[in-house]
């Protein structure tokens, strides 16, 4: 699946995308950031503090429990100032 | 327009400035429109701070969540068109970001469709503003208010947009 990041979280993970193979146990949103955050230091800086950390699978916005089964896209960005 | 007709909407993610006189001219079309209804959205350069802002954006689902809202607006009030256009991008201090323009035949429904829009479209559209200091280097990421979420909250959409 393609992995997204946006804003300064794309700029702590040190790139705007990439294509990622978890490991079957990964089964939600959660479980991914917790898998992400072992990746090395760039990512638990992103990713330290998950409850500011917003996500969308496939372009809609779901919650930390939905699971990613059958996910093309999951972007992960922080709390949204459009408008 | 008669009830039966399906309300105009049109949404819009561009770089590009609009003409906020000419977009409001669209919805004020027709012999049963009553009131129309524009927001606009500006930079401010906060006392000389800022020279503008940087608008990064998702690509896709920005319009699908501008598009999603303007819908249950529709559904909310009996509006005869919205129009919501966001800009991204480099924006300087005195340029318009974002506009709402709601038509129907009543000022009430005009009024609240453009501020639910508005209040909606700055919690759950994909966008995100960093600030461009005066000298033109760039500043930080500006943090989400707990007030937008609080102004979005007491429409009670969360429900329904599920």
């Amino acid at each position: 699946m393609k992995l997204l990041y946006f804003a300064w979280i794309r700029e702590r993970v040190g790139q705007a995308e990439e294509d990622i193979d978890p490991p079957a146990a990964v089964r939600t949103v959660g479980d991914l950031v917790a898998w992400l955050r072992g990746r090395g230091e760039e990512f638990e800086y992103a990713f330290g503090n998950e409850t500011v950390v917003r996500a969308a699978i496939d372009r809609t916005h779901v919650q930390l429990d939905t699971p990613i089964e059958g996910a093309r896209e999951i972007a992960f960005f922080p709390p949204m100032t459009g408008g | 327009m008669t009830m039966d007709e399906q309300p105009l909407i049109d949404v819009r993610v561009q770089a590009e400035p609009f003409d906020v006189a000419a977009e409001a001219k669209r919805l004020s079309a027709g012999s049963d429109v009553g009131a129309v209804v524009t927001f606009t959205g500006i930079c401010r350069s906060d006392g000389g701070r800022l020279n503008g802002l940087e608008l990064e954006h998702y690509p896709g689902m920005a319009e699908n969540e501008i598009t999603r809202v303007a819908e249950e607006a529709a559904r909310r009030w009996p509006i005869s068109g919205a129009i919501a256009i966001h800009r991204y991008g480099t924006i300087a201090a005195g340029e318009d970001i974002v506009l709402v323009v709601t038509a129907s035949a009543h000022r009430g429904a005009a009024f609240a469709a453009a501020e639910f829009l508005m209040d909606w479209l700055k919690t759950r559209a994909p966008f995100w503003k960093r600030e461009i200091f005066a000298d033109g280097t760039a500043g930080p990421w500006v943090e989400a208010k707990a007030a937008d979420d609080d102004a979005a909250g007491r429409w009670n959409l969360d429900k329904a947009a599920e």
